[in-house]
């Protein structure tokens, strides 16, 4: 489980976020959702590290990330698996070895040990075929699926995904949405997924949490959503043509 | 004073926690082949046309007849050894070199790679800056000296080729007056100009943010500073040990 406590972040004088509370359960996907600068992905970057907030803390299974020694933090990042927006895989790289880098980084396993394990994080993507593509020769939907590959390979107990659906077709990203809802099932991992896409909202959202102005101004379920009153949350659901006529 | 201040820190983060030796080795080998040897036919190109010019031009200055024709081949062998193999190849390199680096790292910062090493736990200046100074601090003094070799090479095929000096003045000339101490100078600036361009091209292109339009100007700034630094090392390297 993750926990985050009265986030607070604030860029030049600006508050982007404003005491944001909640918490994440293990083997659920958790939808962190908003507008374009509501502070969704600098509430991620504060979880995962790349960012330190200027007051809170994040407990990760009771250990907080801000406030321990560097061996337990190193170690609980070694338990993050993050999907970046673009992918973030590395360009000098084949696809098998971009799966494979954390292993050979952060582990001493043998080079068959690994090997395996790569093979198996490429099929569970249903990429075993691209694995000696470099990334330039894949597509965008192929390039997330190798960064769920990579961000898994090492068994994280938390997975983030920053708009893992940007820039996808509407098929391609309902499939990585399943992927990423059946790897946390699988897995029992913590999931964590920042997006703006209605389609995630309805199809993976079990917990749901909605940022306004780097406020959180709702927090349920995805059955629930549709039924809200706060009128920052409405407008934001059906700002688009076709969820307004379903609803009306 | 805070940009110097900020690439202080920057390159103790280098010497911070790092990574298993064999990555490290792995990583160097591989910029080594990237700096260097990528490098070597540019610095081949250049040295010889500088040789074979500063031979031409050196003769054309020099007509007395109280100064031996010889005299053209020890100031190619000098101006070579002392300037323009260790400087000039090291400012060449600064734009090869320099602008690579820095637009590697600063597409590498923009497309998140960075960002994805710091999550895994790696120490990412270490992992990528690292390797790349130490294969400058290399392959850069490498270089020089083939490119002295080469220029010194210039001059002789443009001298004798278009009769302005002898086969036989030209190497007497070379081997005049030798001051061995003038290799080792010529090999310390560019161990350090290699530090500088890679450390600094590194340094601009880490801390780039934004999008293209930065990467391209990370990549002009590192190729300046770092031909700026070369200089001031230059002048200073050459008070303190001449």
């Amino acid at each position: 489980m993750i926990e985050i406590n009265n986030i607070a972040k604030a860029f030049n004088g600006k508050e982007v976020l404003k005491g944001i509370s909640a918490q994440f359960q293990k083997g659920e996907t958790n939808l962190i959702i908003g507008g374009s600068g509501t502070g969704k992905s600098v509430l991620l970057k504060c979880m995962i590290g790349l960012v330190k907030p200027d007051q809170g803390n994040v407990l990760y299974n009771g250990r907080d990330f801000y406030n321990c020694d560097k061996e337990t933090q190193q170690s609980i990042r070694r338990e993050m698996g993050v999907l970046f927006q673009g992918g973030a895989l590395f360009d000098s790289k084949t696809v098998e070895e971009n799966v494979r880098f954390p292993l050979d980084m952060l582990t001493t396993q043998s080079p068959e040990e690994k090997q395996e394990r790569v093979a198996f994080c490429l099929q569970r993507v249903g990429l075993e075929a691209a694995a000696k593509r470099m990334p330039s020769e894949i597509s965008g939907g192929m390039k997330k699926r190798v960064g769920i590959a990579r961000a898994i390979v090492m068994n994280p107990a938390y997975l983030f995904c920053d708009e893992p659906n940007s820039g996808l077709d509407p098929l391609t990203s309902v499939k990585i949405d399943e992927l990423i809802k059946e790897i946390t099932e699988e897995y029992q991992i913590t999931t964590i997924i920042i997006t703006h896409d209605m389609n995630s909202v309805m199809e993976i959202g079990q917990n749901i949490m909605f940022l306004y102005q780097g406020d959180k101004l709702w927090e349920g379920v995805n059955s629930e959503i549709t039924k809200t009153t706060v009128p920052e949350l409405k407008e934001f659901l059906f700002s688009n043509k076709l969820l307004r006529e379903m609803q009306e | 004073m805070s940009v110097i201040g900020k690439y202080f820190i920057f390159l103790g983060t280098l010497f911070g926690k790092g990574e298993k030796l064999s990555v490290y080795w792995q990583r160097l080998m591989e910029e080594c082949v990237g700096i260097g040897v990528s490098s070597i036919f540019i610095v081949a190109i250049v040295s010889t046309f500088i040789g074979a010019v500063s031979c031409i031009q050196t003769a054309y200055n020099l007509v007395s007849p109280i100064i031996p024709i010889s005299t053209v081949a020890l100031i190619v062998r000098d101006m070579e050894i002392l300037e323009l193999a260790p400087t000039i190849t090291c400012i060449v390199l600064a734009g090869k070199v320099g602008s690579n680096i820095a637009s590697e790292l600063g597409t590498m910062r923009i497309t998140e790679q960075i960002d994805a090493l710091e999550v895994m736990g790696i120490n990412s200046s270490s992992y990528l800056v690292l390797p790349k100074v130490i294969a400058a601090m290399l392959t850069f003094p490498m270089l020089v000296i083939f490119s002295a070799f080469l220029g010194i090479m210039g001059g002789y095929l443009a001298g004798t080729l278009t009769g302005v000096i002898t086969e036989r003045d030209y190497l007497y000339g070379i081997r005049d007056s030798f001051v061995p101490y003038n290799i080792f100078f010529m090999c310390v600036k560019p161990f350090v100009f290699g530090f500088l361009i890679a450390s600094i091209s590194s340094f601009k292109g880490f801390f780039t943010s934004g999008g293209a339009l930065e990467v391209g100007k990370a990549s002009t700034q590192a190729v300046t500073n770092s031909c700026i630094s070369i200089l001031i090392a230059d002048y200073l390297l050459a008070q303190l040990l001449l």
